[in-house]
């Protein structure tokens, strides 16, 4: 049987809402609409309460206390917020002279996180930005060896947006203890997925998002740990003194009481949905890898999120593989694929060549991904496969026995 | 990003897709001119081949690429337009001409530039196996 609709394998760029989310949210559109600020009246109280809940929601899901949220607009905000506000809070250098202190990232991190530590290093800061090995796992040793005196804050992603790795983050926080320095991790890939605790994995500041997570877009919160040690940050939006005064500006309540919601349900069915999706992305892996030569899985092979995969097809380019299987809704590391023209920078940090980068396709499963839909898409996936390589002088160079690596091609 | 009806009639159903034989084969043979331009690490890689009648008319060219639907498209559409013609007339086929049939989109003309290489290289390697003097010149881009 094929599917006809299109199928939805995109989850780590987003989800669809939990129908039961919306549900929740509604009456705070029209019934509970009052300002959570609001200390005068039963609209303000009923708002606020709601916020609560959720905050309680949120902080269940990670391990955390409620007071440890704050509230921000995504994981976007929640990592400049993080990332700076610590810098900021904790510099060894007034602004404006160099020396001001160390940061410790990787290369293969989201530009959420690569951009705010740019513009820190043209605010006086020093980064060291690790590159991963092959596999792109970012280890504790090799935080280990980047460590200085001055090593202010580390910010290493949990998960891999791109190829799911896994990086050893709970270890890494603990050596951040060790010495004194912050332990951010932007956790969006990971936390409603796979289990999270700040206490047991060591964590000071952590940014997390509620539409990756079946939640509504547009809401996200960030872990500021309260105690042992307790974290300051410099605020980015000064205001009203919301969120403790690091996160000024009215609370989008139905948002909020949407992301709580979120995280009570992926709380309780997590587990289920990782164990589901381990088992068809395997299935789809094993399957594409037994009807095509020349596939690799990108990034360590075990060490990843269950439900994404990264997969290049050798001698194929990304775009026109994804113009092949139409209905099937994923994203490419190829450059045609974004507006600028390099591939994908994690693959490259990785080491994987220009032309398997272009090659490859990001599929990510989630809550509503069946089985039917695996092996509908992985049937389009190969027939598109087979079209393209009847089609590529690569592919045809490749089983003439020459390594198109040794080719001198005239670059443009 | 959308793509015209055009680019995806030759993207599902590529005109004189193929080759006249292995590399080997086709190096070999004067009567085969054969062109591949740009290089896989920038996502494209076509590989144009003309077949040269002796009194110097494109009999038959097939194509194979590398690259985005419209990559495809525009090497698909190549072949299309030379075949019948002489190869000095070949010449003339302009990517701007490629870039109109298919409607392609500005971030996509490197595509048809591509094109229009992968002709005059196919073109440049028959005369050069002809021993005729050219001065094809592809495009710096």
């Amino acid at each position: 049987m094929s599917i006809d609709r299109p199928i939805y394998m995109d989850n780590a760029s987003t989800t669809r809402t939990d129908p039961r989310v919306v549900e929740a949210m509604l009456p705070y559109f029209t019934e509970i609409y009052g300002n959570s600020a609001s200390r005068n009246h039963s609209f303000g109280w009923d708002a606020e309460e709601a916020v609560t809940i959720a905050r309680g929601q949120a902080a269940a899901l990670i391990g955390a206390g409620p007071k440890e949220i704050i509230w921000t607009s995504g994981a976007t905000e929640s990592n400049n917020l993080a990332i700076k506000g610590a810098a900021r809070m904790h510099a060894k250098a007034p602004a404006g002279s160099t020396g001001r202190g160390h940061i410790i990232t990787a290369t293969h991190e989201h530009k959420a996180v690569l951009d705010p530590c740019k513009r820190l290093e043209r605010e006086g800061f020093d980064v060291t930005y690790l590159e991963p090995p092959s596999d792109g796992i970012i280890t504790r040793k090799m935080v280990e060896g980047a460590m200085r005196e001055d090593t202010i804050l580390v910010t290493v992603m949990w998960a891999n947006n791109e190829i799911g790795t896994i990086n050893e983050v709970p270890e890494i926080g603990a050596l951040c203890h060790e010495r004194g320095a912050l332990m951010h991790t932007d956790a969006t890939q990971w936390v409603g997925k796979m289990p999270t605790n700040v206490e047991s994995d060591n964590i000071d500041l952590m940014s997390f998002s509620s539409h990756k997570l079946y939640g509504p877009n547009g809401v996200g919160a960030l872990y500021v740990r309260r105690r042992r040690p307790r974290v300051r940050i410099e605020a980015m939006l000064d205001g009203g003194g919301h969120e403790r005064g690091m996160r000024s500006g009215t609370l989008n309540v139905s948002g909020i009481v949407g992301f709580g919601k979120a995280c009570e349900l992926c709380s309780e069915e997590m587990a289920e949905d990782a164990e589901r999706l381990f088992k068809l992305r395997t299935r789809m892996e094993n399957e594409l890898s037994a009807a095509l030569d020349v596939v690799a899985v990108n990034g360590h092979p075990d060490r990843r999120l269950p439900h994404l995969t990264n997969i290049s097809f050798g001698f194929v380019e990304g775009e026109s593989l994804m113009m092949g299987i139409g209905n099937i809704a994923c994203s490419s590391g190829s450059a045609c694929t974004s507006a600028s023209l390099e591939p994908s920078y994690v693959l490259k940090a990785l080491g994987v060549g220009d032309e398997l980068a272009h090659s490859s396709l990001r599929l990510s499963l989630g809550r509503w991904t069946t089985e039917e839909e695996v092996d509908t898409a992985t049937r389009g996936i190969i027939k598109a496969v087979k079209h393209l390589r009847s089609m590529s002088p690569l592919y045809d160079l490749h089983n003439e026995g020459i390594d198109i690596s040794t080719i001198n091609w005239q670059s443009h | 990003m959308a793509y015209s009806k055009k680019v995806v009639d030759h993207y599902e159903n590529p005109r004189n897709v193929g080759s006249f034989g292995s590399s080997t084969e086709v190096g070999e043979r004067s009567d085969i001119g054969v062109g591949i331009v740009g290089a896989p690490e920038c996502g494209d890689v076509m590989q144009l081949q003309i077949k040269v009648g002796d009194d110097g008319v494109i009999e038959d060219a097939k194509f194979k690429c590398f690259g985005c639907g419209s990559a495809i498209a525009s090497s698909s559409l190549a072949t299309e337009w030379i075949k019948g013609r002489t190869v000095d007339d070949a010449l003339n086929v302009k990517n701007t001409e490629i870039v109109e049939e298919l409607s392609l989109p500005p971030v996509k003309i490197h595509c048809s530039v591509l094109a229009e290489d992968s002709i005059r290289s196919a073109i440049a390697d028959y005369k050069k196996k002809n021993g005729v003097e050219t001065e094809t010149k592809a495009h710096s881009h």
